[in-house]
């Protein structure tokens, strides 16, 4: 630990530098181009793009060097999602495997676990989703109802989920089941369930942007070997919140830069419609920079208190200002379109639909809200 | 990269977190009912802060604006009159200044407190007004970029009372100033720094008190704060508070170390903190109820405190003007927004830096 060691400094170090230059120099021969539009259109060029990433070793950066990966600081994994997002580089394909899956493995799964698991989600061979939310469980996820009978060798599973992204394209899925009738905290057992079986039925879901993200998933008799069980029987639930966690490190710095980046269209498409001079628009404007900037400087700022590369639940700020920014911002785009944004606008109006999943996906902005009441400000639970 | 207060940060913050605690009685806070000599500031003074804003040829300890920021941040969660504050601001401004006649003349005074600056600024309209000038000996009030000295102040000054019962207010007869011919254009900026740092401090201590309430007033038969209606409310401060406190800590260091960066992160701080600092004040007193509507309850306060220092040097919907023009809206006819971007980078630049 070397907390309050060393002084204050905004810039990058020097070996910061060199690992970013290195990130830039690799970029600069391997980008791969724009990935052509769309989740579902663009998933054969990211696949493609995540096994050029792991040739070159970048595939699961944060990853320990024993299972394949480079054992990068949140320091560097930040500089490494800055970089991809200046370069506008493709998301890779397994992104789910690779900041979840992989991380719930290494952390709570046995040797035995991590030597079948592991490599195939870097290389992208096999790909991965989450049956976490249920119709009936989404913010109070411990509610799930999905049960898991004991069988022999293994489990059964019935039940469904959903919002689950890639379901159609994994060959895993990270499965949270009820297989006792304990307290709602300790009745949870994490699974990773094969996909490719007859007991699941894959049903995709349509979302307002009209494009097919998210799926439901329908289990009825789907079997689940023993040896599939992550954690232990009955601790699914603290192993789901441990999972949930790995979803946010480092984003914040990366996430704030890709806003910074829409915002520079925005204003390319403030002056092309002549409202540059008009104050009310340019101060609109000049809010969501500056609020930009402070989701930059908190996710800056909380990979300091991180400890032992975990950051604390500080997280759910950047989390609610990332979300109500980009609604802002595509909010102020139809604006300045008027007219012109009732027809072809496809960038646009994509964007504006989109946004509104954000206070919603990864937990709602109202949950964020709760964890920063409860966690942090120490004020009571209503439950 | 490390953005974080080092220990000897952390040690400063404390330290005059512990003096106001112990010396400075929240009591006296109004100061419209108690209009005694201010004896917080001979406090400060014998303890040696006021020499931390002036560079080491001038005779003071020429810390960074950083640790200065940190001194009146502290000092605004105390909500101690401006006395050190303005006599900050004032000593950044004077060692500005192009002449070195006028460092020689004034900041001697200003590092050992005792010809004391009062800070203040030259409304639209002519008028002088500086914050607790009372027993200073000059004033140094900001007009249009640059600052003139009144000096000496005269005797028995014009008390010209306003929203902030907190700090005294003054007018000066800003005609006879002599101007201080500012050098640098960041000193100014540094000056909004301490203005953002001080209503970080304003919001951090009103959002406490909101949240220390919600955890004990109980309604229904709970605590209010385990309502979401009142908890989400405090969450939101939260990011407010944190947003401004980022800001400012960016800024100070940007000040310290990058001063091309230094338009674009003053700005980001000064409208982030005006923000924070406003709508938490707003918001605790609402968390209290009827209760915060009483005179007899502090949180008033955070709210009059509040709503004056955001109106020090550039207005917020100024900084958004400038944080457009420095981002890709230029304005050419603008000529404060021009000379600001020819000394800055652009916001894009500005990022990739870091």
């Amino acid at each position: 630990m070397h907390y309050g060691v060393r002084p204050m400094d905004l810039s990058l170090s020097p070996l910061e530098l060199e690992f970013r230059d290195e990130i830039r120099a690799w970029l600069r021969d391997h980008h791969p181009g724009p990935a052509p539009d769309g989740v579902e259109e663009s998933f054969d060029f990211r696949l493609a793009w995540q096994r050029t990433l792991h040739d070159a070793g970048y595939a699961g950066i944060s990853w320990p060097e024993a299972y394949g990966g480079r054992g990068a600081t949140l320091m560097e994994q930040t500089i490494f999602n800055e970089e991809m997002v200046r370069a506008r580089a493709p998301a890779p394909a397994n992104i789910l495997g690779l900041i979840m899956g992989g991380p719930v493995v290494m952390a709570h799964g046995t040797e035995e676990q991590k030597r079948r698991f592991l490599a195939p989600i870097l290389s992208g061979a096999e790909m991965w989703c989450q049956g976490f939310s249920e119709p009936d469980a989404g913010s109070d996820l411990a509610a799930v109802r999905t049960r898991a009978e004991r069988v022999d060798g293994g489990w059964k599973v019935s039940g469904q989920k959903v919002w689950t992204s890639y379901a159609h394209r994994a060959k895993w899925c990270m499965l949270l089941a009820r297989t006792s009738d304990d307290d709602r905290y300790h009745n949870l057992t994490y699974f990773i369930c094969d996909m490719d079986q007859p007991g699941v039925a894959v049903r995709p879901l349509r979302q307002i942007t009209g494009e097919t993200e998210f799926n439901e998933v329908f289990f009825d008799g789907a079997v689940v070997a023993d040896e599939n069980v992550i954690g232990g029987v009955g601790n699914g639930w603290q192993i789901a919140l441990a999972t949930l966690m790995f979803e946010r490190p480092g984003l914040g710095a990366s996430s704030a830069l890709q806003i910074r980046m829409t915002l520079t269209e925005l204003a390319e498409l403030i002056r092309s419609q002549g409202l540059d001079t008009d104050a009310g628009i340019r101060r609109r404007y000049a809010q969501l920079v500056v609020e930009t900037e402070t989701i930059r400087l908190n996710g800056y700022r909380g990979l300091a208190k991180a400890v032992d590369g975990v950051p604390g639940p500080e997280g759910s700020i950047v989390k609610i200002q990332w979300a109500a920014i980009n609604q802002s911002l595509t909010e102020l785009a139809f604006d300045v379109l008027g007219h012109e944004g009732l027809a072809d606008q496809p960038l646009w109006t994509y964007r504006l639909l989109r946004a509104r999943a954000n206070s919603i996906e990864g937990g709602t902005s109202e949950i964020q809200r709760n964890i920063l009441a409860e966690r942090v400000l120490q004020l009571p639970r209503l439950r | 990269m490390r953005f974080d207060l080092d220990d000897e940060q952390r040690a400063i913050k404390q330290a005059v977190h512990d003096l106001c605690e112990a010396r400075y009685d929240p009591a006296a806070a109004n100061r419209r009912e108690s209009s005694g000599p201010d004896e917080f500031w001979s406090e400060l003074t014998r303890s040696g802060w006021t020499q931390l804003s002036v560079p080491q040829r001038w005779g003071g300890q020429g810390a960074g604006v950083l640790e200065l920021s940190l001194v009146v941040e502290e000092l605004g969660y105390a909500l101690a009159p401006a006395t050190f504050f303005g006599n900050a601001a004032a000593g950044l401004l004077v060692a500005a200044s192009q002449r070195d006649e006028h460092r020689e003349r004034w900041l001697p005074g200003i590092v050992s407190g005792e010809r004391r600056a009062a800070f203040g600024q030259v409304r639209r309209d002519g008028a002088g007004l500086a914050l607790d000038a009372e027993g200073a000996a000059i004033a140094v009030l900001a007009v249009d970029g640059d600052a003139v000295v009144v000096d000496p102040l005269s005797a028995g000054l014009d008390v010209a009372d306003g929203i902030d019962v907190t700090r005294r207010m003054h007018r000066v007869a800003a005609m006879s100033g002599e101007p201080l011919h500012v050098g640098q254009p960041h000193a100014v900026d540094c000056v909004e720094i301490l203005i953002a740092a001080e209503l970080v401090g304003v919001a951090q201590h009103a959002m406490e008190l909101a949240v220390e309430h919600a955890k004990q007033r109980q309604q229904f038969g709970r605590p209010i704060g385990a309502y979401q209606a009142v908890s989400h409310r405090c969450a939101d401060m939260l990011v407010l508070v944190e947003s401004a406190r980022s800001a400012v800590l960016s800024a100070a260091w940007t000040a310290d170390h990058e001063p091309d960066g230094l338009p674009f992160a003053a700005s980001v701080a000064k409208v982030a903190a005006v923000n924070a600092a406003w709508h938490v004040a707003a918001s605790a007193l609402q968390v209290h109820g009827g209760m915060g509507f009483t005179w007899e309850h502090p949180i008033h306060l955070f709210l009059r405190r509040a709503s004056a220092s955001s109106r020090l040097l550039g207005s917020a919907d100024q900084h958004l003007d400038r944080v457009a023009a420095l981002t890709g809206l230029g304005r050419p006819d603008h000529a404060q927004v021009e000379a600001a971007l020819s000394s800055a980078t652009d916001g894009a630049a500005a990022m990739s830096r870091h």
